[in-house]
């Protein structure tokens, strides 16, 4: 994947992020992305990102679950192979509600992670550019999309009025890839590279 | 928009003065230094009894199931009391992730992390019961509906036994999707401070390539509520389908309608102790006081007292019952087989009582639910009555049946029973002595999430919102942001 020229800020309060966000979309500028240590509620509209269907994918694996079970019982027990259970009906539908239900639950749970990671892109071995290795520890990471109008510096002393603690220019490729960690920065004082 | 505020008078949920780093620190600190001694004393001890339970399977599984004591009339014994225990202990695992979760139980964060690596050992150590029980174990994918060459013939579907396969089944994988999704954020947290090369890789691996992107966060919010969603009402279907194994047959002392409800709290009664169990030692081993704090204990604890009056009231009424419904081989069961103290199994019952429903009284005292002394003892006692109960259940029910010339034997178990018992405490520890060193025993980015409203600090300078009216929050739309600014040009 080509390789693009991002501005970096670095937040350490979400209190400061939030209007550091709304300021610089205000401003005209195009947030990449926000990495975060945890779920921040509300970033998202912030961003102005739209609301995940992941929990509709999940309605809809529920659902093929329940229709799987129900055919597959009814087609083994009342058309392939009918067997007198102590003289009950051989559609028995009462006597499958269990099963049906655990089919229901496991389509949907499998199914949603999977829909999950492949949304996310993510899976084991993936690797992609971390902007800033305290973004899983401390830090708000907000990285910007430079365009061919956008002045780096500029935009790195707006972040910096706005709150950022860090600031930085970086030329990464986005995406993913498959990749190892080992070749990474260490994130705190004792920063020598990784040892052997 | 939510509440960023909570009253000063709800008892904070992490003690002391943290910053989002000082989390990471305290919660990564054990997995980054080498074990202790204790730990290593503690994971070979597991493993040694891991290796006997395994040689009493090999004993099992060669010799047949004659290496145990079952007989003619008790053909389930130990196995399927130890099987039901298991499973039950699995479930306040699922309780605290999901339905405090929908519930909105904010102590949950810091106990949810180990509670359901719990429910996924215990739920591995149940499942190996049903299925070294078949005997001819080799044969156990016979219980999987696929199409086969003998007919095809299919499995039962009708049949308890088998909703039993698939509900451990699917317990098993959801209740494991729903732990490893929480843990890749921290799994990646962990990557990002790792020293060492192998470390980078071995967690690079784990965590997915997880990077916090916020798009990734609301795809992983919109997951974890929906797979809680999904495990509230499962945790209650499995434990009801493991009744129904006994429910829907026509034995005396079985045959209730009684027992779903009856069930499902006494999984969620044992599965609290033993949560209890763990989490004052790892509290204790790890320093993590701050985190998983009295508070959680306390709350644990209330949870005990009353899922065990639950089950108290759940044996009243059946005792009631075997006397109401006048049917003889009920009130034989219930009032001989059970509850007459000098009859053969009577012990078991009486231990039953005084362990489940008798001493966890003592927590209507909060010293009492705050002492972590009194709190261990009577975790360990509640499982050891939690066991008795299945032990009566299926033992008093099975050991006098409707032919008399078949009550012979006095049913004990065998060395090599009691051996495959064992066993699986060795394998629940040795898996929770690898994860509570090689993975977060707390989830991180939750507790971060929660820091800011409830930790100790951060509520010592909420003072002057005691006193902001209501509707400030009710209506100040993007709330935190105005509410805050509000407090702090007060302050």
């Amino acid at each position: 994947m080509a390789k693009k020229k991002f501005v970096v800020g670095c937040f350490d309060d979400e209190e400061v992020l939030f209007p550091a966000v709304s300021k610089v979309r205000k401003a005209g500028y195009k947030i990449h992305d926000v990495y975060t240590p945890f779920a921040v509620h509300g970033l998202d509209h912030a961003l102005g990102l739209r609301e995940t269907s992941l929990h509709t994918a999940g309605f809809i694996y529920g659902i093929t679950g329940t229709s799987t079970a129900l055919g597959c019982i009814s087609w083994i027990l009342a058309k392939d192979w009918p067997l007198n259970f102590g003289g009950k009906p051989h559609f028995a539908l009462p006597a499958w509600i269990p099963i049906t239900f655990e089919l229901t639950v496991l389509f949907a749970a499998v199914g949603m992670v999977l829909t999950f990671c492949y949304l996310c892109q993510m899976a084991p071995f993936v690797k992609k550019h971390h902007f800033h290795a305290r973004a899983t520890d401390d830090l708000f990471v907000m990285v910007i999309e430079c365009t061919e109008k956008t002045n780096a510096e500029d935009l790195k002393s707006f972040l910096a009025s706005n709150g950022a603690v860090e600031t930085d220019i970086q030329v990464a490729e986005e995406g993913w890839w498959l990749g190892r960690y080992d070749q990474d920065e260490l994130p705190f004082e004792n920063k020598q590279t990784v040892a052997a | 928009m939510h509440l960023k505020y909570e009253s000063q008078l709800r008892e904070p949920l992490v003690n002391g003065n943290k910053t989002y780093h000082q989390v990471t620190e305290d919660i990564v600190r054990p997995i980054e230094a080498k074990p202790s001694r204790l730990w290593y004393v503690g994971f070979y001890i597991a493993v040694a009894v891991l290796l006997f339970g395994v040689y009493s399977i090999y004993r099992d599984v060669t010799y047949g199931i004659g290496q145990w004591n079952l007989n003619k009339t008790v053909g389930w014994g130990w196995d399927i009391t130890n099987f039901v225990w298991w499973v039950g202990i699995g479930h306040a695992g699922t309780l605290i992730s999901a339905i405090l979760l929908l519930f909105r139980q904010g102590w949950r964060t810091g106990v949810n992390r180990a509670a359901e690596a719990m429910t996924i050992f215990a739920v591995m150590c149940a499942g190996q019961f049903p299925i070294w029980h078949m005997g001819r174990v080799w044969m156990a994918f016979f219980v999987l509906p696929y199409p086969n060459t003998r007919g095809p013939l299919w499995v039962n579907f009708n049949s308890p036994l088998l909703w039993d396969v698939f509900a451990i089944s699917t317990y098993f994988t959801v209740s494991l999707l729903f732990w490893y999704s929480g843990l890749l954020p921290d799994l990646a947290t962990v990557r990002d401070r790792a020293f060492t090369k192998l470390r980078k890789r071995l967690y690079g691996v784990a965590s997915f390539g997880w990077n916090g992107s916020t798009k990734h966060w609301q795809r992983h919010e919109s997951l974890s509520l929906v797979l809680a969603g999904l495990s509230t009402p499962l945790v209650l279907s499995v434990h009801t389908i493991v009744s129904f194994d006994f429910a829907t047959s026509v034995i005396p002392g079985w045959h209730t309608t009684i027992f779903p409800p009856y069930f499902v709290a006494g999984a969620i009664f044992s599965g609290f102790a033993m949560v209890q169990t763990l989490m004052v030692i790892i509290r204790k081993v790890f320093e993590m006081e701050d985190y998983i704090t009295l508070g959680h204990i306390e709350a644990m604890n209330k949870v005990i007292v009353l899922t065990g009056s639950i089950v108290g009231i759940a044996y009243l009424t059946e005792l009631f019952m075997g006397w109401y419904s006048q049917n003889k081989f009920e009130g034989y069961t219930f009032w001989y087989s059970r509850a007459y103290l000098f009859s053969p199994y009577g012990w078991s019952y009486w231990g039953m009582m005084a362990c489940n429903v008798l001493s966890p009284q003592i927590f209507w005292f909060r010293k009492m639910r705050r002492n972590l002394f009194v709190t261990f003892f009577m975790s360990i006692i509640v499982n050891i009555g939690m066991w008795f109960e299945r032990f009566v259940i299926i033992v008093t029910s099975l050991y006098r049946d409707y032919l008399p010339s078949s009550w012979s034997v006095y049913y004990s178990p065998t060395i090599w029973e009691i051996g495959f018992y064992a066993g699986t405490f060795g394998l629940f520890f040795t898996c929770f002595f690898l994860f509570a060193k090689y993975f977060p025993v707390i989830a991180i980015a939750e507790i971060k999430y929660v820091l800011k409203t409830t930790g100790e600090s951060y509520k010592d300078k909420m003072g002057h919102l005691e006193h902001v009216a209501p509707e400030v929050f009710a209506h100040s739309g993007h709330g935190h942001t105005t509410v805050e600014n509000d407090g702090a040009s007060h302050s």
